[in-house]
């Protein structure tokens, strides 16, 4: 039985974070593992939670109608996937598809979310990583808008 | 008296060789001299002025082997006049040749270090001469890694060699697209996402970045952020060009003309004039 | 490496009738002479053969957009500034063809452009336009890279300096240290004397060619009053200078402005007509085309003079990379006198005022690099005051 503590100790997300909220996040998680092809979460559905990324790969797909799924974004080792189960209305906005075969810790939001509202300074630690990776993540998202590639005419 | 030999500007005639389609508006030409076996010898990094007789001529930077020099080799986007034209070119068609110009990456300056080379769209043909180099001489560097961005798989060049140079346990390859479509399972994401994580030691590395202004301005701060010195980065920057060498003042960059200073440049010596608009 | 002239140390002097005798002795030589006339209301520069087809007892006024001409009281032949036009456009014209390919069996065939050169003599250039051809010289001849049809056309030319006496309201050689006097660079140097009575030129030797020109028409050698009125006439030029510029520390005071409000500022008045690229005797931005014969048999490369005011100058595609024009006037203004040094080691302006002159907007470059320099003095000043 792998130590679910040790393994989100270890994850890029949780840094840092002091052991005892380690403790309280880990009553939140199960591993997940994924085979490839397998869909993780479909756009639209209720949300779950997120997932931690400890190997592989998972896509983020929205589907256009007759082009078929386009992927914005991949996560992969070290990198966290969902984030709508954040905001009401607590929907998935993307569909998440396993790439190859993915091993994920996932966290249950409901019971992320009432540990952050018991100890208001995890919920702050918490905030601060997300907000890092949301930042990090629209910057990138803005340059793949601005198409660079493309020759402008 | 023969002034042709003494005259930059006059071209000389080469024939093309090889057309090979990469995309769908990219393409490579083979080019080899109309007369005897001369061969350009270049260092990479370096362009030529390609000229299509009556239509007009532009820069293009070299991107073969520099090893191998008598197979010249120019990958091409047609984003105008003169670049479609040289698209519609076929095998035995004359094509004009002036070079090679300007300044090169420094591979000299790699050795015994980790090199990463990050290269956006059409950046990647003007640093696969360096590539070829290092490859070729493997053991005199560290690591050696290459990261890759693309506007969609299908713009994907040299995926062959990619696949080739992935396979190889002495190289890091990591391809990513702007835009996965179809049956894609890559990475997804702009190429300055592949930074954060790639496995160079930032006390010892040097780094050579390729592709349009915008990308390569992110990706340079994505390695400061790694901690990557601004002198260990090489960029290529780009300008109108009419001459190729330093006559006509069109490339011009601030204090620099960029067929002669560039266009490889240090990134500390032009720091300051990238942060500033329109120059 | 063009010869470096050094003055000879003794001067003749040459009466006014004998001027003739010097143009037909040059002609003798071998040159086509170019000097200047008046023609459509200024003083341009053409192919003579005559001192009546010079600007006999013609001056000129110029001002910011402004040019008139003016007849003198008396009969001085240079008794004027410069006009329009500079040695660039004989030895670096605004067309010339490069290269010209026929279709042959196998492909192109590709021949290098007949370059018929006639030696040029150019009378009448002034100290600013001589040093206007050392800048040049730098440019086109001195790089990795040379030109070679300025190279064929300058190594053969012959210059008959004259040394300037009056002026114009928008000079400022002295600025630059280009003039007024020829200092080197020319084969002769005259500097005419108008007297009630008496009408002449000393003429100082400033080459081997300079010296075989003089013997062959009679002359004398100049008295020491004689000299001295060569030496007043400079030394009058010199207060009668129409504009100043400081240029102590102007590559870094430029190079510290490159965002300065004073280009937006300028970039309203600008119309980037490109007229002081035009006029500007350094000026050599150029730019190839390409021509078909219709039948495409036979294809032709031309270079053509180019201004950096153009759009198409910085254009890369999609778009052009300067495309305001404070950006472009900040191009030229800054090349001129910071960034040239950084290229060529002087600066690329000698003062001769003709982008003062000839700008249908009247934008003055000493008035633009005066506002940069002087708001930062008064930037630095205000930011002490706060500090105290």
């Amino acid at each position: 039985m792998e130590n679910i503590e040790k393994l989100i100790a270890e994850h890029a997300f949780f840094k840092g974070l002091d052991p005892k909220y380690l403790k309280l996040l880990a009553k939140c998680a199960t591993i997940e593992q994924f085979d490839a092809e397998d869909v993780i979460y479909r756009e639209g559905k209720p949300a779950k939670g997120f997932y931690l990324v400890l190997q592989g790969r998972i896509g983020k797909e929205v589907n256009v109608p007759h082009r078929g799924p386009i992927t914005v974004q991949t996560i992969e080792e070290g990198g966290v996937a969902g984030w709508c189960w954040l905001v009401p209305p607590h929907n998935n906005c993307f569909t998440a598809r396993a790439y190859e075969k993915t091993k994920t810790v996932a966290m249950d939001g409901e019971c992320v979310r009432e540990k952050c509202l018991e100890d208001q300074q995890l919920g702050y630690e918490f905030y601060k990583r997300f907000t890092n990776v949301i930042i990090a993540q629209l910057q990138a998202t803005k340059l793949q808008l601005m198409d660079i590639y493309a020759v402008q005419s | 008296m023969n002034t042709r030999v003494n005259d930059p500007m006059l071209p000389r005639s080469f024939r093309v060789q090889r057309v090979r389609r990469e995309t769908y508006d990219t393409f490579s030409l083979e080019l080899k001299p109309a007369r005897g076996n001369g061969g350009i010898k270049f260092s990479p990094g370096q362009f030529n002025m390609l000229y299509v007789f009556g239509t007009g001529e532009v820069p293009i930077s070299i991107s073969g082997d520099p090893l191998n020099p008598q197979k010249l080799i120019h990958t091409t986007r047609m984003v105008g006049p003169v670049t479609q034209a040289m698209g519609r070119l076929k095998k035995d068609d004359i094509i004009g040749v002036r070079g090679p110009f300007g300044s090169h990456w420094p591979i000299e300056l790699a050795e015994g270090k980790d090199v990463v080379i990050v290269a956006g769209g059409i950046g990647l043909p003007p640093l696969r001469p360096a590539i070829y180099y290092l490859l070729k001489n493997r053991d005199k560097y560290n690591k050696v890694i290459l990261l890759y961005g693309a506007r969609t798989k299908d713009e994907i060049l040299y995926p062959r060699e990619l696949e080739q140079w992935r396979s190889r346990f002495d190289l890091d390859v990591h391809v990513t697209v702007d835009r996965g479509t179809g049956d894609w399972r890559g990475n997804v994401g702009v190429v300055t996402t592949l930074i954060p994580k790639a496995p160079f030691d930032h006390t010892n590395t040097i780094a050579f970045v390729c592709g349009p202004e915008v990308m390569f301005r992110f990706t340079v701060i994505e390695l400061l952020k790694r901690a990557l010195p601004h002198d260990c980065i090489y960029v290529s920057m780009e300008r109108n060009m009419k001459c190729g060498v330093g006559l006509c003042g069109h490339c011009q960059f601030g204090t620099t003309f960029i067929c002669k200073d560039g266009p490889v440049f240090r990134f500390d010596h032009i720091k300051d004039l990238l942060e500033k608009q329109e120059i | 490496m063009v010869q470096q002239s050094k003055p000879h140390p003794d001067l003749a002097v040459l009466p006014r009738k004998n001027l003739q005798l010097l143009l037909e002795a040059i002609k003798a030589m071998g040159y086509r002479m170019v000097g200047p006339i008046v023609r459509n209301g200024a003083i341009t520069l053409e192919e003579l053969d005559r001192v009546e087809e010079l600007p006999v007892g013609w001056t000129d006024s110029q001002e910011a957009s402004t040019y008139r001409l003016q007849e003198r009281r008396d009969a001085a032949i240079f008794g004027h500034a410069v006009g329009p036009e500079s040695l660039n456009r004989f030895l670096y014209p605004p067309e010339q063809r490069l290269s010209e390919a026929t279709r042959s069996r196998n492909g192109w065939k590709i021949a290098d452009a007949d370059r018929q050169v006639q030696p040029l003599a150019f009378l009448g250039v002034r100290s600013c336009d001589l040093c206007a051809l050392g800048a040049l010289d730098k440019v086109l001849m001195e790089g990795e890279y040379a030109d070679s049809g300025y190279k064929s056309r300058r190594e053969n030319i012959m210059t008959i300096a004259v040394n300037c006496g009056n002026p114009s309201g928008t000079c400022f050689c002295t600025s630059m240290g280009t003039g007024p006097k020829a200092e080197s660079g020319y084969d002769l140097a005259l500097t005419e004397i108008v007297e009630s009575d008496n009408h002449y030129f000393v003429v100082e030797i400033g080459s081997k060619k300079g010296e075989e020109l003089i013997a062959r028409i009679p002359h004398d050698t100049a008295s020491p009053q004689q000299a001295a009125s060569a030496d007043a006439v400079t030394a009058g030029a010199v207060k009668k200078m129409g504009r100043s510029l400081d240029t102590s520390g102007l590559h870094e005071l430029l190079l510290r402005n490159i965002e300065h409000a004073q280009w937006k500022d300028v970039g309203t008045r600008c119309l980037t007509c490109g007229n002081c690229t035009m006029v500007c005797p350094t000026c050599f931005c150029s730019t190839v085309e390409d021509f078909t014969s219709l039948d495409g048999a036979a294809a032709q490369r031309t270079r053509k003079r180019d201004s950096c005011y153009t759009m198409e100058y910085s254009y890369i595609h999609g778009g052009s990379v300067r495309y305001s024009p404070a950006a472009r006037y900040r191009q030229w203004l800054m090349h001129k006198f910071a960034t040239w040094i950084d290229q060529y080691g002087t600066f690329g302006c000698v003062g001769c005022g003709r982008c003062i002159t000839w700008c249908p907007a009247g934008i003055d470059v000493t008035e633009e690099l005066r506002i940069i320099r002087v708001s930062e003095i008064l930037d630095t000043m205000s930011a002490s005051t706060k500090e105290s």
